[in-house]
């Protein structure tokens, strides 16, 4: 018996979702008493890191694939072969598409979005956009999990992983990649995983002013976002609306400038470790929410920030 | 064209989340319902103007109980030209899916549609599931969809960026913001969603997982208020106190 984590590699080495993904899967597995083994497609530098996670195999299947269906099937396949007893893939743009489809192919009960190990036969998630969780129980004998991205941390030790070779029959790839763009041209660390976050809303007043807002999240190394007016009409990109209708993010850091706190702004980011906020108007919703307030203009106080970030940062 | 649009309801985004039955229910008392966001703003629109573009059919598909019908009249009324509704309660991704997949095999749609996520769920996974089930490629988390001659071309979301990618029809697709621009119903449209045809068909289902327990987050503490003239301060305890930087 085992657990499976099916981990999406970028450029060698398995993206942040794919060693949280390792990390759970290492986590359940010794609570269980047995071993978890991580599934990957393509080249890998090494073990990628994935022995320090916890699991004690990688399965490398000697392609990459793009195509949810041939993953789909390589993941279901080394799952039957290992006598996976939980399946354990990221909750982004690659676990959404995959653990679903392996879920149907081991008719196994899947979770989506979980935040914490399964206790007792249940397993926690968030529901209503983060304004509230559930504890949920699978009643089949496999189950399929897809880890929240910034929930569960990555486990660190000093083990090495076997890397073994792994193939199977997956079928023809019915899409083809055509071409890639970066979603942020300065190498931000992309939003759902960023662990700081410096974002503005309409008091900013327009988009030729998001240089502050920019210059704080440099000097604090974080990745930017906004609120969904200023991404409607298009003075930032969609990728960084983040709220109950854009991206739902937990950050350890989440700053806010001049935005109100509507509630479908905080429903995106009220699982945020802490919140700082900064808005003239001391009536603001948002200051409800945070751990800490400045009433003041945003023009004045982000570059006062930056220079104090600077700074201490060195 | 033949595109199916999957479509569910979702709680207000103002609504107040309670919940009972010990906690095992959401509380629905006094609750307003929406078509979710996701479904109405990028699947549903971009289905209709793919429909004005190419021309043929946009059906929607939904798994609920008659308390859904007046979301399902709203999606006519932006557009849709028919609406099947599964009369069974949904409470689990599998079932929804295997409701929505048994009734669109066989129908020969070229697409089918659904938003991202549901906004009181959240789960992501019936796209895909459905997909699956009727052995058609899925491409997630959409944000430009173009049909050219029976190719798909579509953007998605990558790691740490946007994916181009091309695949022939049918297929099966999850709607992302950008996608299209929400449009409000005019009067013409509400009008003529009374006498479209809206399907109810019965059906059994099995269930994969259950819901415990719901639970709300803990109340934050008092907001920790700095004067405007100290930001540093503000560093200081980011590093110190809540150790965030
Ligand atoms: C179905 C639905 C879904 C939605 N989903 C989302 C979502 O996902 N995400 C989201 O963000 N919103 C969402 N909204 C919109 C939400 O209701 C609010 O309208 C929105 O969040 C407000 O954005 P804002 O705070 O930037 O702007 P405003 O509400 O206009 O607030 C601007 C704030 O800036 C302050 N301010 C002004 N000047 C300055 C200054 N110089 N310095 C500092 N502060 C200043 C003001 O005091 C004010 O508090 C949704 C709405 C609906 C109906």
């Amino acid at each position: 018996m085992s657990v499976l984590a099916i981990v999406s590699i970028k450029n060698g080495m398995p993206t942040k979702g794919g060693l949280e993904a390792a990390s759970y899967a290492a986590s359940h597995a010794e609570a269980q008493g047995i071993s978890a083994i991580a599934l990957v497609a393509g080249d890998i530098n090494g073990d990628g890191g994935l022995g320090a996670t916890g699991v004690s195999h990688v399965l490398q299947f000697s392609e990459a694939i793009t195509d949810s269906s041939q993953w789909a099937k390589l993941a279901a396949a080394a799952a039957q072969e290992h006598s996976a007893i939980a399946i354990v893939a990221s909750h982004d743009h690659f676990g959404r598409a995959i653990a679903p489809r392996v879920a149907v192919r081991l008719q196994a009960g899947l979770v989506a979005g979980v935040t914490e190990l399964p206790t007792h036969g249940s397993v926690r998630k968030n529901v209503f956009s983060g304004k509230a969780m559930a504890d949920v129980s699978v009643s089949t004998a496999v189950s399929v999990y897809t880890v929240t991205p910034n929930a569960f941390g990555i486990k660190n030790d000093s083990n090495e992983a076997e890397v073994q070779a792994f193939a199977s029959e997956i079928g023809t790839a019915r899409e083809s990649v055509t071409g890639f763009d970066t979603a942020s041209a300065d190498g931000q660390v992309p939003l759902p995983e960023a662990e700081l976050v410096v974002s503005a809303g309409r008091g900013l007043k327009g988009p030729e002013n998001w240089g502050i807002v920019e210059d704080l999240a440099k000097a604090l190394g974080a990745t930017t976002a906004c609120s969904r007016p200023v991404s409607d009409i298009g003075w930032r990109p969609h990728h960084e609306h983040v709220g109950q209708t854009g991206i739902t993010i937990r950050p350890n850091l989440y700053v806010a400038a001049g935005i109100s706190g509507a509630i479908q702004h905080l429903a995106g980011v009220n699982q945020s470790k802490t919140i700082v906020v900064i808005n003239t108007d001391p009536e603001a919703p948002f200051f409800k929410a945070a751990d800490y307030g400045i009433v003041g203009d945003a023009f004045e106080v982000l570059p006062k920030l930056t220079a104090a970030a600077k700074e201490l940062m060195g | 064209m033949k595109i199916l649009v999957c479509i569910s309801q979702a709680p207000d985004t103002t609504s107040r989340i309670a919940f009972t039955d010990g906690d095992k229910a959401f509380d629905a008392s006094g609750v307003q319902y929406i078509v979710n966001p996701y479904d109405e703003w990028y699947a549903l629109v971009r289905a209709i103007e793919l429909k004005e573009k190419h021309g043929g059919s946009v059906t929607t598909l939904t798994v609920g109980e008659a308390v859904c019908d007046p979301i399902i009249r709203k999606a006519l009324a932006i557009g849709a030209d028919d609406a099947i509704r599964i009369n069974v309660e949904p409470t689990d991704p599998m079932q929804v899916a295997q409701l929505i997949a048994n009734e669109a095999q066989g129908q020969s749609y070229d697409l089918i549609l659904c938003g991202k996520e549901t906004i009181d769920h959240n789960g992501s996974v019936v796209p895909a599931m459905i997909a699956e089930m009727m052995d058609l490629p899925f491409v997630a988390l959409a944000t430009t969809l173009e049909i050219d001659d029976g190719l798909a071309k579509l953007t998605r979301e990558s790691a740490g960026g946007e994916e181009n990618v091309e695949v022939s029809l049918p297929l099966v697709a999850s709607a992302a913001k950008g996608m299209a621009e929400q449009r409000i119903p005019n009067m013409r449209g509400i009008m003529s969603a009374r006498s479209k045809p809206l399907n109810v068909v019965e059906a059994s289902s099995e269930t994969s997982t259950d819901v415990d327990k719901f639970t709300l987050p803990p109340e934050k503490g008092a907001c920790k208020m700095i004067d405007a003239d100290r930001p540093e301060e503000l560093i200081r305890l980011l590093r110190e106190e809540a150790k965030a930087i």
